[in-house]
């Protein structure tokens, strides 16, 4: 399959890229959703430019009480990084189960949360944590920053930098893949935060969506067992021909009591 | 159109391009280096991986522009002196082929996943071919033929 044509750009610095993305032109960081995109002919952007060899953007570090990383860290080196393991290794967890080996040598952070597929892992962690989202221009509290389905809060010419993830006391995930993909069809992220417990889902909603419910019994008993009789609604999931709402809804109760039963243990 | 250069299989090319080239047809129509297949061209089945720096890529999931500067190695890179890598012996020996189609694929994910320490046992193996799919379902002789290389790759380098 042969994409669109389209011009390829390097900029050598940030401040070059940014002056440059404007129209249709997109940006290219690991390429694994985009260039599959462009293949199908779904993507046809006049412009690419490639931010891949930035390496102010590619970093992991312990800040304080946070662990922080740049836009253009692949999964791969998140999910062999020893500050990650140290830090929050259910995020090394998560980065090991994205895609196969190849695309995790290749795809960002900052990629996967600047596309928002709806089956995406990492906006699981980032609003199960409380992370912030640094961008050339701001800083957004995760849950306001995935807006929908592969909607964000980034403006046009805005460029995600880094991600600061609050350091939890105990954090797991848990995902249920479609054997055949190997994408989610429900993942949890569950955090035992300063600030309370959190529950965060992907793959099952058409955005990433907090569990209310099970927050307030987990603030009580972190324990499986005090969501056991928690039901998500399933009106508000999706259905397709990999997996009806009912199952979806039916698979976050399993994956929140065993990311729970995980972080827990 | 942009002009690349890059090393393939340790040999210096250059060329111009159109942007929108793939890696896998660059390296399939313009070198002619056909040992790297193109099998489900949505980045699923892994019959299009190489190296690229080293590491084990889906080289229809890349644009040739993306490998300029790179190192790039392809199946054809393998061998040394007429003599095959312990991977392909091993799959050789093994059996660890039906058809053939999947298998250059096979080999240099199997290569990578050995040099990262990562083919440690059976179910390790298996894990790490996510990524890798055989239409024969032949996996069971891939994944001992991995295993078989990883023993004694890891043998001769605690030799050496």
């Amino acid at each position: 399959m042969i994409p669109y044509a389209f011009t390829y750009r390097r900029p050598k610095t940030l401040a070059e890229a940014r002056g440059l993305l404007k129209g249709d032109a997109k940006l290219l960081a690991g390429g694994q959703t985009l260039i599959a995109a462009m293949k199908l002919r779904l993507a046809a952007p006049s412009e690419l430019i490639d931010i891949s060899r930035l390496k102010e953007l590619s970093f992991i570090r312990r800040e304080g009480d946070a662990l922080v990383i740049g836009a253009n860290t692949t999964h791969h080196e998140v999910a062999t990084s020893s500050v990650v393991a140290a830090s929050i290794p259910a995020l090394k967890v998560l980065a090991e189960m994205i895609g196969d080996p190849a695309v995790r040598y290749k795809g960002t952070l900052g990629g996967a949360i600047a596309n928002n597929d709806p089956a995406a892992d990492y906006p699981a962690a980032l609003v199960a944590l409380g992370a912030t989202v640094k961008t050339t221009a701001r800083s957004i509290a995760a849950e306001d920053y995935f807006t929908g389905m592969f909607a964000t809060a980034l403006e046009e010419d805005e460029i995600v930098t880094e991600v600061s993830f609050p350091i939890p006391e105990r954090a797991a995930y848990a995902k249920f893949r479609n054997p055949a993909s190997r994408f989610a069809l429900a993942g949890v992220f569950v955090a035992k935060t300063k600030t309370g417990a959190r529950v965060a889902v992907i793959g099952a909603g058409s955005n990433v969506f907090r569990v209310p419910e099970m927050e307030q019994a987990l603030d009580r008993d972190f324990t499986p067992g005090a969501i056991k009789d928690i039901a998500v609604d399933p009106a508000e999931l999706n259905s397709d021909i990999h997996a009806s709402a009912e199952y979806r809804a039916h698979l976050v109760g399993v994956m929140a009591r065993r990311a729970v039963e995980s972080a827990a243990g | 159109m942009s002009r690349i250069a890059l090393s393939v299989n340790g040999k210096p090319v250059s060329a111009e391009i159109e942007d929108r080239t793939l890696l896998v047809y660059f390296l399939r129509e313009h070198l002619g280096l056909t040992g790297t297949h193109i099998g489900c061209d949505t980045s699923q089945c892994g019959a299009c991986v190489v190296h690229v720096d080293g590491k084990a890529v889906k080289s229809c999931s890349m644009f040739a522009v993306q490998a300029d500067g790179a190192s790039v190695t392809t199946i054809e890179g393998l061998a040394r002196d007429g003599k095959l890598h312990p991977v392909q012996e091993a799959f050789r020996e093994h059996h660890g082929l039906q058809c053939g189609f999947c298998t250059p694929g096979m080999i240099m994910t199997a290569v990578d996943m050995i040099a990262r320490g990562a083919a440690t046992d059976r179910d390790a193996i298996r894990h790490e071919l996510e990524g890798n799919i055989c239409r024969c379902t032949g996996y069971h002789n891939i994944v001992t033929a991995i295993e078989a290389a990883a023993k004694q790759m890891t043998t001769k380098a605690a030799a050496e």
